[in-house]
């Protein structure tokens, strides 16, 4: 559990990183980094990109699996990590 | 079935019928007794005729007056005169049959024949009645048998009754019933009494009947919900994966079915389940967490990966045989500051993760040691972080298991680190009574498992031994292969003892191909060459320092030629058939290590105190480095290590302020022969082989002249 929260921590005090929030399976924000509005708004539309995009991948092929989502904006990257039951979203400036 | 009293209406008429004839008789007798009877008892008493006062006086004619009387079966209170109207001819007519039949008397009976259906079905259920009362059988059947007695006896009487008073019948009949019952039921007292034919009541009486009521009461209804999904494929699959799962898992359990065992895997579950309750949201996002890190990484770093990658020295094609490094990634983490990497090895398995021992060479320094495990995917933290409270100073990767580090400490211990297991203690670790050196540990090495398929590693300290490790299940179990000693150094002691003064080895370094060959290096600069199976003497032995032997190394291609190093700001090449070397080169600083290239027979790296990196190609230069760059920040830092990756063009070198660095190689560092048209660039390690021959053979020459 500390290990995790180390890397969360890591990934927060990281160069650029502006946010990091753990959304669950319904797309409800748990924890985050941003204030709240934006958490939500953020939770909500990406979680529903990352289902899309995942079922996507496995309507190809059930076997396979989306791992990873990055969306590169002309402002942010916006990365994304599902794992089983929760997303992890981190949003980046990689030009700062 | 008729009816009994229509049976018995035959006979009654018979004998109505039979009564009315007696009558008439009676009458005509009466009449006939006036006369006849007169006349009979005239001629009985003979002439004593006694006449009544009131008789008639009748002349002779009047008596012989013939009166005529014919009986007929005619009643003669039938009206002869009934007429009725005939529609059909619209007159009275009168009915000329009358009917002459005039009833006296009628008796319902009760009388049924033994034959007839009822008579034998009452039969058929007075015998059930006897077989339940078995014990008065006998009397039973007195009373089965009476009916039968009262009809036989029916008959006499009757014909009796025809010359007796018609109205006395019925009434003895009865009374000889009553005499009858009278005389059978004391008999059997206990007996079911028989119900009385002619005087039988049945009694029965209501009870009140409680009104009917409806009473009615509802349940809560089950819960429902509504439930609607669309099954897409993989969503079947991903069921079918997960039974699968299931059935291995209880077939895994059956499996183990010791109840200790169990017990204790519930009671584990039970604590796993516990923990992860309470930090759900967390521990399930460790993989995503450290995607994310790397992700984040690579962002930030981009250009270095792109320069990792893509990024060749143009200016390499005007810089005639020289080359450069690039500098991409620092390694460094806080928890290792100020400690030295005192070993550096890649992964044999993945090729961007390496493993980094940090300790002290300072004897003065002594402190405590951390093993780093970094990947090149995440240059800002370790992947893998253990601590240990003795300096290390040399580790080894397994090469079959990759995840298995031995590190070799300060105090002369060794252990080995288990990547998989997630606490932060060594899985297994020498202790004093298990045989551990009593001087630092310089370099350790896995060796390839044993005939019982043990894991078995060495190690060389400065206390002379070089022991052979073998894990036998859970321990760690040493042999002293060989003990060196400094030959030609034997003392005399005082009583005539002989003391040996001990070698103290810094470095070995195993033969690729011949297992049981290899070479050790010492503080006092000789190189022996051990054999594994004897531990007496030497194979060989190079004077080959004049200081401490720093790292020793096979050429990966030619199993001929080693390489070492000293502090003695040598860097040598041998062939070890030959006791003199092939090449030495000077590089004006002590030399820390010296590491061959995998991908060429002639290219190694050496680094030095400096702060500088060498890297000598001999196909090109036998005489000078083709590179020679400082790549540390700080002139006062000294590079303590050096070493190839296994396939990326990089090199990492550590110093000793704990900074890892990795550099790329310029082309010219890697250059391989040149491609002549028409002709096929050959490749492998013949041609490696040939090439490194090809320049001994040059310096074998020369050598018999000089």
């Amino acid at each position: 559990m500390a290990e995790v929260e180390e890397t969360l921590k890591r990934i927060q005090s990281h160069k650029g990183v502006i946010g990091t929030m753990v959304v669950n399976a319904e797309g409800i924000p748990i924890r985050t980094t941003l204030d709240n509005s934006t958490t939500v708004q953020y939770a909500g539309l990406l979680h529903q990109l990352t289902m899309k995009a995942k079922s996507t991948v496995r309507d190809i092929d059930p076997q396979n699996d989306l791992t990873f989502l990055r969306i590169r904006s002309k402002k942010h990257e916006i990365m994304v990590a599902p794992d089983k039951e929760y997303l992890l979203i981190v949003i980046q400036n990689p030009c700062e | 079935v008729f009816p009994a009293s229509l049976k018995m209406a035959p006979k009654q008429q018979l004998r109505k019928q039979s009564t009315m004839a007696s009558r008439a008789a009676r009458k005509r007798d009466e009449d006939s007794v006036t006369e006849v009877g007169e006349g009979t008892d005239e001629w009985a008493q003979s002439k004593a005729t006694v006449r009544p006062p009131d008789q008639l006086e009748l002349t002779d004619a009047e008596l012989k007056e013939e009166f005529t009387r014919i009986l007929t079966a005619n009643n003669p209170h039938a009206p002869q005169n009934i007429v009725r109207y005939s529609f059909k001819e619209g007159t009275y007519k009168l009915i000329g049959f009358v009917n002459q039949l005039a009833v006296h008397y009628s008796q319902v009976g009760n009388l049924i024949p033994k034959d007839s259906d009822e008579g034998r079905r009452q039969h058929y259920r007075n015998e059930l009645v006897a077989v339940s009362y078995q014990g008065s059988q006998e009397s039973a059947k007195v009373v089965v048998s009476e009916p039968d007695l009262l009809e036989e006896e029916e008959g006499p009487k009757e014909a009796e009754a025809e010359t007796g008073s018609q109205t006395d019948v019925p009434a003895a009949e009865a009374a000889e019933k009553v005499t009858e019952e009278e005389l059978i039921t004391p008999k059997q007292p206990k007996e079911q009494k028989l119900t009385n034919q002619f005087n039988f009541s049945e009694r029965a009486s209501q009870t009140f009947n409680n009104p009917l009521r409806d009473r009615e009461c509802q349940m809560e209804p089950p819960p429902r919900t509504n439930f609607s999904a669309t099954a897409n494929q993989w969503e079947i699959y991903d069921a079918y994966v997960e039974e699968l799962e299931k059935q291995e898992k209880t077939k895994e359990k059956e499996k183990t079915k010791t109840p200790v065992a169990k017990k204790m895997g519930k009671m584990a579950m039970r604590k796993t389940t516990f923990l992860e309750s309470q930090s759900d949201d967390i521990t399930k996002v460790t993989q995503a967490a450290k995607i994310i890190e790397r992700m984040v990484n690579q962002n930030t770093y981009d250009d270095i990966a792109q320069d990792f990658k893509y990024y060749e020295d143009a200016a390499d094609e005007y810089r005639d045989q020289e080359g450069t490094l690039l500098p991409l990634w620092k390694f460094q983490n806080d928890k290792a500051k100020r400690l030295a990497v005192t070993a550096l090895c890649w992964n044999p398995k993945y090729k961007d993760l390496f493993a980094v021992g940090h300790g002290s060479y300072d004897f003065m320094k002594q402190s405590r040691g951390m093993l780093l495990l970094y990947s090149m995917k995440n240059p800002s933290f370790p992947e893998y972080i253990f601590s240990s409270d003795s300096g290390i100073m040399c580790l080894d990767m397994h090469v079959d298991h990759p995840y298995l580090v031995v590190v070799g400490h300060y105090d002369g211990n060794v252990a080995i680190y288990n990547l998989k297991k997630p606490h932060f203690q060594p899985a297994f670790r020498s202790s004093a009574k298990s045989g551990k050196h009593t001087d630092p540990v310089w370099q350790v090495k896995w060796q390839k498992d044993d005939m019982d398929n043990n894991l078995n590693f060495f190690s060389v300290s400065s206390d002379g031994r070089i022991v052979s490790w073998t894990l036998v299940k859970s321990e760690l179990v040493h042999t002293d292969v060989i003990k060196l000693k400094v030959e030609g150094s034997t003392m005399e002691g005082l009583d005539g003892l002989q003391l040996h003064t001990v070698g103290c080895g810094t470095a070995f370094d195993f033969h690729k191909e011949i297992d049981y060959m290899f070479l050790v290096g010492t503080e006092e600069g000789k190189i022996y060459k051990c054999s594994k199976s004897y531990s007496s003497q030497f194979l060989d032995t190079y004077d080959a320092h004049n200081m401490a032997v720093d790292a020793v190394s096979w050429n990966p291609y030619h199993t001929k030629v080693f390489m070492s190093c000293s502090s003695d700001w040598t860097v040598k090449i041998w062939d070890h058939t030959i006791k003199t070397p092939m090449f030495i080169y000077d590089l004006n600083s002590a030399v820390g290590d010296v590491a061959w290239a995998p991908y060429s027979s002639t290219v190694f790296a050496a680094v030095t105190t400096d702060g500088k990196t060498h890297i000598f190609d001999l196909s090109i230069n036998k005489y000078e480095a083709i590179c020679n760059q400082p790549v540390v920040a700080k002139k006062k830092n000294k590079i303590t290590h050096v070493q190839f990756n296994p396939i990326h063009p990089i090199i990492i070198v550590g110093d000793d302020r704990g900074h890892v660095t990795c550099l790329k190689l310029s082309p010219n560092l890697r250059k391989m022969p040149k491609e002549k048209k028409g002709q096929e660039v050959q490749k492998g390690p013949a041609v490696e082989i040939a090439k490194l021959d090809k320049l001994l053979n040059l310096v074998r020459e020369v050598k018999p002249k000089s």
